[in-house]
């Protein structure tokens, strides 16, 4: 018989609930037994909830089995998982998971698959045939092809990609930057640690492109230092693309000369903001540089830099490989394409959705998620990470659209979406709103710095009941200050959250209502 | 876990030739301090104003700035407990309360082995809330997963593993 194949993730999510020792167990379980298989470490599927998700291949299939402990190991082989045999861990075959089958899988077609640090495994997937294509073109060409496919920034701003690429091709300049932003540093979101870590060499791909299309030839990653595994798995990926030929001197004999190199944040949140990356980047402290420049123009020393994130970045090499309208047949209005949802929080089926805009948020919370993990009705969902508003689930049927959540003052950023029931006290959470951005403020503006400390004094005191209108309406003033004067998104969008409990929630600031969130 | 080694130049020495003596790699030299040393001490903040050819103030600001680089000692073991949003929809603050309860100490403090510090979000918000312990990360922490944890640190300083 030929040898089993078994899947265990080596995932963050995966390993933090123990796919680990599952992994081991079932090295151990198939030794004793004199069972032969083949172990492979695969990405994930993005169906946390469901982690660790073993697989079995069986004639060409695969058979999942989820939320497998070490204790589960012996009782599988017993039961004879390797041949796909029931236990009450068996969900089926992986591919017909409805969480997974009814998702629109684009940048993440590949997660999940196959082992990331595999280069055969990766080329059999067409792996790097985009890039091959797009070293045919020209950078015209390729900088045409990623507008016409409507794709938008999902580092949060939604800037439209098309537009940043090509006035870093149009900039003169001897060196230009590619500068792949990895800092992920909003609650509730874990895709690029997901694609970095399942699926790192298309990264690696989407950046070669975005640097042969504007002429850099250079390109970084600034990768936040809360994800160490991220860092082993995606340095261990650029090591195999240099090693063939893939990246550095002469791609494929091509006369393309591109590298990347890895660099770790050091656990600041506003590093994330594109500039204070760019000053991190040059190993300085991460202050928010103040625009005009743009990066396109001086960004990374001075030189005309592409920022992007990394999810932009990976859905590059399909657009290429497989045409812009393709891509720009998802989605609805001006929001095109897929994003990789992130459903997080309390949540019954947590984990990553990618799915086509105009999905609703009752579709991605109720549809996949399953509700709430508690069982206890949903009272708010944040969307887009620490800056973005608290949604009351009286607006679940909002569709994911870029200009729909800027009309009711919210946003969608990087696709987070925070799930919170009815016995959260929101009011705590606009308090913490304001402390995060005390904590986090780079300090250039006061603004920031001095009125989100305020911001926290202020609700302290309306919780404890002095003098509860003056403070309100000092709250509300606060949040005009912060957020007309302030250079950044940081102080400039703490007030969105803040200002969205006092109109969705008001009635948590009642004193004595301080409980836990 | 760490071993508290006594300050070697030769080792920052090492690792600003390995990142070709270049200033703008000042973080990524000052992660290998830590992971050396597991703080910053003052001589490697002088010695990497020289080597990199910047002030002193400069290595100064940068260390000051970035919340990894300590600059005391810590204790073996670090503890992290997620604090941002989607841990605390899982009941983060509940559980940092118990942290602090059974390990006596506060966030920002070291008690014993053990240093506890925040954290803002570790990636893993579908499985919050989320730890992190020596660099690992740990999810769907209950209390009683997160004594388990701890016990089981207990017992690699009582050398009962490895
Ligand atoms: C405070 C703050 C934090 C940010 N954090 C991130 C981040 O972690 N990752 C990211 O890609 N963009 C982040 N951004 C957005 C970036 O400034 C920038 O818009 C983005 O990296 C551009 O890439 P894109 O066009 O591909 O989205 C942040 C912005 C602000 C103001
Ligand atoms: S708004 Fe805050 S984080 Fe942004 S530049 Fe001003 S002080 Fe810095
Ligand atoms: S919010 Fe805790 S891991 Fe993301």
């Amino acid at each position: 018989m030929a040898r089993s194949k078994v899947y265990v993730p080596r995932e963050t999510s995966a390993v933090s609930v123990g796919a680990d020792d599952v992994a081991i167990s079932i090295a151990r379980c198939s030794k004793k037994s004199g069972e032969d298989i083949e172990l492979i470490r695969n990405g994930s599927w993005g169906a946390s909830w469901l982690e660790p998700l073993v697989e079995v291949e069986v004639d060409g299939q695969r058979i999942a089995y989820g939320n497998v402990a070490p204790a589960d190991v012996r009782g599988l082989f017993e039961q004879g998982f390797l041949a796909g045999g029931d236990h009450a861990k068996r969900l089926g075959p992986t591919r017909e998971i409805p969480y997974l089958s009814k998702q629109q899988r684009w940048t993440f077609f590949r997660a999940g698959l196959n082992n990331p640090l595999s280069l055969q495994d990766f080329l059999a997937t067409s792996g790097f045939k985009a890039l091959e294509k797009a070293l045919t073109m020209s950078g015209e060409e390729i900088v045409d092809t990623i507008a016409a496919s409507g794709l938008r920034g999902r580092g949060g701003a939604g800037f439209p990609t098309g537009i940043k690429w090509r006035a870093v091709l149009e900039a003169q300049a001897e060196q230009k930057y590619i500068a792949c932003n990895a800092d992920e540093g909003d609650s509730g979101t874990f895709s690029d640690r997901m694609l970095m870590e399942s699926d790192p060499l298309c990264l690696i791909e989407g950046m070669a492109i975005a640097g042969f299309a504007t002429g850099a030839s250079k390109g970084y990653v600034y990768l936040r230092s809360e994800y160490p595994l991220t860092y082993r798995i995606f340095g261990k990926a650029l090591e195999l693309a240099r090693d063939n030929g893939w990246l550095g001197k002469n791609i494929q004999g091509t006369g393309f000369d591109f590298d990347i190199e890895l660099h770790l944040g050091a656990g600041s949140y506003v590093c994330g903001e594109e500039t204070a990356m760019l000053e991190s980047l040059e190993g300085k402290r991460g202050i928010v540089r103040s625009k005009p420049p743009l990066p396109v123009h001086a960004g990374l020393f001075g030189k005309p830099t592409v920022v992007n994130n990394v999810i932009t970045l990976a859905s590059v090499p399909n657009i290429i490989r497989l045409g812009a309208e393709r891509y720009a047949s998802y989605g609805v209005n001006r929001s095109k394409g897929t994003l990789a949802f992130q459903l997080a929080g309390n949540i019954k089926r947590g984990g990553l959705v990618e799915a086509a805009f105009g999905v609703t948020l009752r579709e991605l919370i109720e549809g996949f998620g399953g509700g709430t993990a508690s069982g206890r009705p949903v009272k708010a969902v944040q969307v887009g990470g620490p800056l973005g508003a608290y949604i009351p689930a009286e607006q679940l049927e909002i569709p994911l659209d870029y200009e729909a959540f800027a009309e009711i003052g919210a946003m969608i950023g990087h696709g987070g979406i925070v799930v919170f029931d009815e016995l959260s006290n929101m009011a705590q959470m606009a308090r913490f709103a304001m402390e995060f951005c005390a904590i986090e403020s780079c300090g250039k503006c006061t603004p920031c710095r001095i009125g989100s400390t305020r911001g926290v004094e202020v609700i302290d005191r309306i919780l404890a009941g002095e003098e509860k209108e003056n403070n309100y309406d000092l709250l509300v003033e606060l949040c005009d200050t912060m957020e007309g004067a302030s250079l950044c998104a940081m102080g400039g969008m703490t007030p969105f959250p803040v200002r969205s409990v006092l109109k969705y929630f008001a009635e948590d600031f009642a004193p004595h209502k301080g409980g836990d969130a | 876990m760490r071993i508290a080694l006594d300050y070697e130049p030769g080792v920052t020495s090492a690792l600003v030739a390995r990142h070709g003596g270049r200033p703008e790699m000042l973080i990524q030299i000052l992660h290998g301090v830590i992971e050396h040393f597991s703080f910053v001490p003052e001589a490697a903040i002088r010695q990497l104003a020289e080597e990199l050819n910047l002030s002193r103030a400069d290595v100064h600001g940068v260390v000051s700035y970035y919340d990894d680089f300590r600059t005391e000692a810590p204790g073996k073991h670090i503890v992290k407990i997620c604090q941002a949003e989607a841990c605390q929809a899982m009941g983060s603050r509940a559980l940092t309360q118990h942290a602090k309860e059974t390990l006596g100490i506060d966030l920002h403090e070291t008690g014993g082995d053990i240093t506890l510090d925040p954290v803002y979000c570790l990636g893993n918000c579908a499985c919050s809330p989320a730890v992190m312990i020596d660099g690992r990360t740990y999810g769907r922490v209950s209390e009683e997963k997160f004594d388990e944890l701890i016990g089981a640190l207990n017992d690699t300083a009582a050398g009962n593993l490895d």
